[in-house]
């Protein structure tokens, strides 16, 4: 079984200080690390692969330096890896980035099973990945707590608002995947030192044959920012320091009576 | 699609045990506000299987409109069968703004669709409106510690998906005139690649409705492990509240996901949240900030949450909640 997952670099958000003089974030000295997500969709892959066979190839599009992500998850145990970098790809937003990855993908390969993150922790939008599977005319199952094989389907626990999906989706088949019950695997150190000398394709919009250029970027994008804000602030209140719990319980009780909100 | 001829405001009516869920009801209060701005027409789009009785609902809820697709095949929702419905629906009318509940199929079947219509899609948006000048929809949603506002200017329909609690449910009015249109869009069967083969209801015997919930008790980092938990269920049980609690919680296993407020959990919208031991990440207070009354108990006094809170208490919280349940208790035993 050929699968491929498709990770994203993102900025570690533990590592993102907070200025509490500007009331924002300091994203500047943040790591960079695979979306958590993504993460539990190659433990998922690698343990498919271990139980089935086959070949887990990662691919991701970003900038030169989303090789450090591509170089973990061979760690973790990826047969392969693969970079599509391109300024033409940068800043689009989920129909354009979903056009540039359809396009990678097919140049990367044949695949039975796509897994993606349900979301990557930057942008939090959840589109890409099913734009992908329209892209590709393949189906597709979204917020995956696990999968199974059987024949020429996968067995698909997803995860719904209010209790738990088994799907029963056809092959081939691209499936989002949510938190699983076990964190995933630790890179190997063997292969951590073998990642720092793989050679490793890099796919640019030149090497896509038949891509549209149009389509890409900022340029492809339906989507267009028009304004970046600061959320209105919600002013501090009442803030009990050096007292007794007692004495602040106090205040808290008072406190909620007079507003009527108990 | 392109932009020309298209008109009317479109909400895609969820259903979920024969029952039209809230956001959607929420989506047709807001629909209003928008088709009412650009001067069209309001439409709630019904697709699913004995679903006649809810058009009248779309009405009573604001809409002109309600197109009803009815089939065996919608009996569950199917991103192959929904998504092939919505296009059609979609290509046949040409409607200018589609709204979508940011629920799991919502958001399930709306990117899909909008890569299909090779369109604009805007995720969780908190606020939309129309701009009097160009009559293009703004859309506003959190990103990273900004907010940012979108347009999706040449392409149609105009597309966003919405979390509950963002809008208010509008008031019913059962008097309202309307149309109902059935629309007769087959799927085939070959055509729908998934199935749903076990649904599994929530194991833990309780439901939990934090976004419904008007109090809410959550817990952070600062709990310091899965069971102390149990004494915010104590003060969220002498309140009638729910548990809620922060990702770093949920990562470290120490209560479900189907409690996690945030950006990548639930957005709550409770008379009181009282958060423990949560230092208020911007991820957070994108899940709790319009909570009418926000209480903060937190060691560190620097904590962000004290930013947003009504009320703060530095100090540790396990010697101030036990003593909050215990007032609560007197005052509630009289």
């Amino acid at each position: 079984m050929n699968i491929l997952v498709c990770v994203k670099q993102v900025p570690d958000p533990v590592e993102i200080k907070f200025n509490s003089e500007t009331a924002s974030l300091i994203r500047a000295c943040a790591a960079n690390i695979v979306n958590p997500f993504d993460k539990y969709a190659l433990e998922l892959a690698l343990q498919l692969k271990e139980k089935h066979g086959g070949e887990v190839t990662v691919l991701t599009m970003g900038p030169p330096q989303a090789v450090d992500a591509l170089k973990e998850c061979y760690a973790m145990g990826a047969d392969k890896i693969v970079l599509a970098s391109d300024s033409l790809f940068e800043g689009g937003d989920t129909l354009a980035t979903s056009y540039a990855l359809f396009c990678a993908i097919k140049k990367t390969g044949e695949f039975d099973l796509i897994l993606y993150g349900k979301q990557a922790i930057d942008g939090n939008t959840a589109q890409v990945g099913p734009q992908v599977a329209e892209r590709l005319g393949v189906a597709q199952a979204t917020c995956a707590t696990g999968i199974e094989l059987a024949d020429d389907k996968v067995l698909v626990a997803r995860e719904q608002d209010d209790c738990q999906e088994i799907i029963e989706v056809k092959m081939p088949a691209l499936v989002t995947v949510a938190k699983l019950a076990v964190e995933p695997r630790n890179p190997n150190i063997r292969r951590k030192i073998a990642a720092n000398k793989i050679e490793m394709p890099v796919i640019s919009a030149a090497d896509l044959e038949g891509i549209d250029a149009a389509r890409l970027g900022l340029t492809g994008s339906a989507v267009k920012v028009k304004k970046m804000f600061a959320p209105p602030v919600r002013g501090a209140g009442i803030k009990i320091e050096n007292e007794t719990a007692d004495n602040a319980v106090k205040a808290l009780v008072d406190y909620l009576s007079n507003a009527k909100a108990i | 699609m392109g932009r020309e001829n298209s008109k009317n405001v479109w909400v895609f009516i969820e259903v979920y045990d024969n029952k039209i869920r809230n956001v959607s009801l929420e989506l047709l209060g807001q629909g209003r506000v928008i088709a009412d701005q650009l001067g069209e027409k309001l439409v709630g789009v019904v697709i699913g299987d004995n679903i006649a009785g809810l058009a009248n609902e779309v009405i009573a809820y604001g809409a002109e409109t309600a197109i009803v697709v009815s089939g065996n095949e919608y009996k569950d929702y199917s991103t192959d069968g929904f998504a092939n419905a919505l296009t059609a629906l979609v290509k046949k009318y040409a409607p200018s703004v589609l709204l979508i509940g940011a629920t799991r199929n919502g958001k399930d079947l709306a990117p899909r669709v909008a890569g299909r219509l090779e369109t604009g899609l805007i995720a969780d948006c908190t606020d939309i409106e129309v701009n009097s000048e160009d009559r293009l929809v703004e859309w506003t949603k959190p990103a990273g510690n900004m907010m940012s506002t979108s347009i999706c200017p040449d392409s149609s329909p105009q597309m966003g998906t919405v979390r509950s609690n963002v809008f208010k449910k509008p008031a019913p009015d059962y008097n309202r005139a309307g149309e109902i249109v059935a629309e007769d869009i087959g799927t085939k069967a070959d055509d729908i690649r998934t199935k749903i083969v076990e649904i599994i209801k929530t194991v833990q015997g309780e439901t939990v409705n934090l976004e419904e919930a008007e109090i809410i008790v959550s817990g952070g980092r600062g709990m310091k492990g899965p069971e102390n938990f149990a004494i915010l269920k104590e003060l969220a049980d002498i309140l009638g509240g729910s548990v809620g609690a922060s990702r770093a919680a949920v990562d470290a296993d120490w209560m479900p996901y189907a409690h996690q407020v945030g950006q990548t959990g639930k957005t709550v919208k409770p008379k009181i949240y009282l958060a423990c031991g949560i230092s208020g990440a911007i991820q957070h207070l994108a899940g709790m900030s319009s909570s009418d009354l926000i209480i903060a108990i937190n060691k560190d006094p620097e904590a962000p949450i004290f930013n947003v809170a009504d009320f703060g208490i530095v100090g540790d919280l396990f010697e101030v909640v036990p003593l909050l349940t215990k007032e609560f208790r007197r005052i509630k035993n009289g």
